[in-house]
């Protein structure tokens, strides 16, 4: 299961998203997820999801990839869903004793899924197409600006990178340690709540240690080569604009003015249609 | 304490862009007081093999049978063969997690739910059978070197009293003195507590110097199996795979193409060097070292 | 010339007690001197806290000296001006793969080092792909390191050392991680850069069968050299590497067996060809006489 996460892995391919510039993708991205919860009707959600569909269709990721990142936020994804069926308030359409589930329930807990799900493949697109490198690279000029203000851009970029690099590192060691202790009839499985977070003291500790061990080492090993920070360093990978990355520009603005419209327009079109149609 | 494993099959992540069959058709037999040597390139399921005589990965098809009970019948406790198959994983002083050696020790026996008591003497004796010195029990295991890390975590093991004993490379990045000693103590352990061995190596000299019979794994299929002076005879197959024979096979070899009168089999050092003098019409002058 | 040279080397650190808070002072490298010319091949052997590693931290400017001083290629460690003209000329490589590449992808990774130092973009290229084509890792270039072999990701970390364009490499255990096809991978790899790109190796191991072909061999035992010599000359040791917690390749030992049970082998041999050679002049005394005087540089009885 801890290999499934897909967020933080680089997918190669030939696409022309993956050419894309960061600074485009990250601008992109956050741009479709503040969409997101920015849709008010069925129409800005046909919208996103004909958008979401290109944009994979465009990565070459195969979509079977994409949808394994979903698997290990189904939890969550469950959890928010099953909250929202519950507990939001409205017209009720079943009600078993306490248990209530109201139409406005239903909508709220579809929404909340298709949104978190829109929200990890959105990211997923811009993760696995863009090499962490290149991701901070693009949010160290995106965000270059702050560095008049004293904010550390280069390292926070820097330590974003490096933790993408050793995600998929410390998931495979966290199975690892898992077995290992199973091995020694470690019980990860039965207990209440606080019975199982106490069982993973064996597994958190040696993970802690071996976290600290890494860090250690790959600090020696660029201070070896002859890292020390974000000056005087020159790029392998410098950013430059091309006209495809005005173009995806000129897209995304195109998409934010999309939602807008189809926000204010759509529903009194919709009851005009409904109206001639005599519904 | 027999385990055997008929038509064993393992495929990863199934139905996925990722899917491998790490494990093709498996049928072994693992005798009570064996000790198995088991070999193979990186990759070539070795450590899944392994992992599946436990109980910690279960086969996508086929059965496995302990003792002649099939592990995978719904009343075969499956957490309790954990305790009588150990397995030591590669690097196991990365699960070390408990304040004192001691007390990671007792860790095991006490998942298995004993008494205090019995925890601690089976700790005492799990310690004991790998030589780790009384004055570090109660150390931290962090402030121990890195081959008595690996005692204490093989004693982790132990103290649950297994049967059988697994152990996946136990002496990778060890310095050659550090190695010989845990395979010492393996061997011991073997001889005198009599326990079944499956020792997992990359080195072919050390398993020809300890194992009674190699397996040799190669693209999740068992490719040869046999003493090791069958399988090293093999060397030509056993290169083509990625493996090779002990540099004392090789040396064995030329000298038969030579035309020295030796028998090209010889393993380990001890038998070549008798082989050696007797083709040379010597008598074996230090013939307390040379008995095999 | 001298591209490394270290003279009365002294390293302690300080450990503190948990309970009592009690300090105490531990000495990891005790009174060393060194000296290795630019363009040799040299093995650097010894158990497991031996001090090899300490000693190895010692020439990227990793750790400075206690007492004494190193130098590399004249500059002195202690001078922090020149510490990352010192990390150019003299590389290092460390033992966990997964540990010292920082790139996600292997062409990144090995730009990561010429990055730091300041080289034009163009050029930056030019270096990433030399150094992936002297370890034959270009076809991998787009991949994930995390998808590549113990010995694939260690040529990689040795071809983002190359990038900097050192003058000698330091490899600290770089095999120790590996099974048996990796470490013939890597040990290949720096035996061609030591050959073909003149770069002096320092490699650092407790595998004996990895120091045959290294010009000069170095033990150390409790921080401090206590052999030195051509690889013959330490493997005619054996007992002496064994107090060491050290080991000798097969053929070596078989070689000392047969010379203790009575068999007048010459000592020091380290390959199989050498092993049948001396076995065929023990047979006939004669032939054997006769090549000696030819001077034959295979057996060499000493």
């Amino acid at each position: 299961m801890m290999r499934d996460i897909t967020i933080g892995q680089y997918y190669p391919a030939p696409s022309v998203i993956h050419r894309l510039d960061p600074r485009v993708k990250l601008v992109g991205t956050v741009v479709f997820i503040i969409m997101i919860f920015c849709i008010g009707n069925l129409a800005g959600y046909v919208l996103a999801t004909l958008c979401l569909a290109g944009l994979i269709r465009l990565s070459k990721v195969p979509i079977k990839f994409m949808l394994k990142g979903l698997k290990a936020i189904f939890f969550i994804l469950i959890f928010t869903a099953v909250l929202n069926l519950f507990l939001t308030p409205g017209t009720a359409v079943f009600q078993w004793q306490f248990i209530r589930i109201t139409q406005e329930g239903i909508v709220m807990a579809l929404k909340m899924a298709i949104r978190l799900t829109y929200l990890i493949l959105g990211s997923s697109i811009m993760t696995l197409t863009t090499t962490p490198n290149h991701l901070t690279d693009g949010m160290e000029k995106g965000l270059g600006p702050l560095k008049k203000i004293h904010v550390p851009v280069h390292e926070i970029a820097m330590i974003m990178s490096i933790a993408l690099r050793f995600i998929p590192i410390l998931m495979e060691e966290t199975d690892k340690i898992m077995k290992a202790q199973q091995a020694r009839c470690a019980d990860f499985e039965s207990g209440n709540i606080f019975q199982r977070a106490k069982s993973l003291v064996p597994v958190l500790v040696p993970l802690f240690i071996s976290s600290f061990r890494r860090a250690n080492d790959l600090a020696m090993a660029m201070e070896a080569r002859c890292y020390h920070g974000g000056e005087g360093r020159t790029k392998m990978k410098p950013l430059k604009y091309y006209s495809r990355d005005y173009v995806a520009y000129i897209v995304i603005l195109i998409y934010i003015i999309a939602i807008i419209l189809l926000n204010i327009f759509f529903d009194p079109i919709q009851t005009m249609i409904f109206a001639r149609l005599g519904l | 304490m027999s385990i055997r494993l008929e038509n064993v099959n393992y495929v990863y992540s199934p139905d996925s862009a990722f899917c491998k069959q790490a494990l093709k058709d498996i049928n072994l037999e693992i005798k009570d007081g064996e000790f198995i040597g088991l070999i193979g390139h990186t990759g070539s399921g070795k450590s899944t093999l392994i992992q599946h005589l436990n109980g910690l990965i279960r086969a996508t098809s086929g059965r496995i049978y302990y003792n002649e009970q099939d592990i995978y019948e719904s009343q075969f406790n499956l957490r309790g063969l954990r305790a009588l198959v150990g397995l030591v994983f590669q690097y196991p002083e990365h699960q070390l997690f408990e304040v004192t050696v001691f007390k990671d020790v007792c860790f095991g026996p006490n998942n298995l739910g004993l008494s205090k008591d019995e925890c601690e003497a089976r700790a005492r004796e799990a310690l004991r059978l790998v030589g780790l010195k009384k004055k570090h029990w109660q150390k931290s295991p962090f402030e121990l070197s890195g081959g008595q890390k690996r005692r204490v975590a093989i004693a982790g093991v132990l103290a649950m009293k297994p049967e059988v004993l697994i152990l996946d490379e136990p002496t990778a990045g060890l310095d050659p003195k550090g190695r010989n000693d845990i395979l010492e103590q393996i061997s011991k352990l073997h001889r005198e507590e009599h326990m079944t061995v499956i020792l997992v190596s990359h080195s072919m000299e050390d398993v020809a110097q300890y194992v009674d019979r190699l397996v040799v794994m190669n693209r999740g299929s068992v490719f040869m199996e046999g003493t090791p002076a069958q399988v090293f005879k093999h060397y030509v197959e056993l290169e083509r795979i990625g493996l090779a024979a002990p540099q004392v096979t090789y040396v064995m070899h030329r000298l038969a193409q030579e035309g020295y009168k030796v028998d090209p089999d010889a393993t380990t050092i001890r038998e070549a060097v008798s082989e050696i003098l007797s083709a040379l019409g010597k008598k074996n002058e230090g013939s307390e070292v040379i008995q095999p | 010339m001298n591209i490394v040279k270290a003279a009365h080397l002294i390293y302690d650190y300080i450990t503190q007690d948990d309970e009592t808070g009690e300090e105490t002072v531990s000495r990891a490298i005790d009174d060393v001197d060194l000296d290795i010319s630019a363009g040799d091949f040299i093995a650097i052997l010894g158990h497991n806290g031996s001090g090899k590693s300490t000693l190895a931290k010692h020439m990227n400017a990793l750790l400075l000296p206690t007492g004494g001083a190193v130098w590399i290629k004249n500059m002195d460690t202690r001078d922090e001006s020149q510490v990352w003209d010192i990390r150019q000329t003299a590389g290092m490589v460390f033992q966990n793969p997964d540990n010292q590449i920082i790139g996600s992808i292997v062409e990144e990774d090995v730009g990561f080092g010429p990055e730091n130092i300041g080289v034009p973009t163009d050029e930056i290229w030019q270096r990433v792909n030399e150094s992936l084509e002297a370890v034959g890792m270009t076809e991998y270039r787009q991949h994930s390191p995390n998808k590549l072999s113990g010995g694939q990701k260690q040529r990689v970390a040795i071809a983002g050392v190359m990038a900097m364009r050192p003058e000698c490499i330091v490899l600290d255990e770089p095999t120790a991680m590996l099974d048996p096809n990796g470490r013939k991978e890597v040990l290949k790899t720096v035996r061609k850069l030591n050959k073909e790109s003149g770069v002096t190796v320092i490699l650092i191991t407790h595998y004996m069968d990895e120091v045959i072909l290294a010009d000069k061999v170095f033990v150390m035992d409790d921080g401090k050299i206590v052999m030195d010599g051509m690889p013959r000359e330490i493997f005619s040791q054996v007992e002496m590497l064994k107090s060491l917690r050290l080991d000798v390749p097969q053929v070596t030992e078989l070689a000392y067996e047969l010379k203790k049970a009575g068999v007048p082998l010459p000592d020091g041999i380290l390959t199989i060809d050498e092993f049948v050679q001396a076995l065929e002049n023990v047979k006939r005394p004669e032939i054997s006489n006769a090549q000696k005087k030819e001077g034959d540089a295979h057996v060499d009885p000493s």
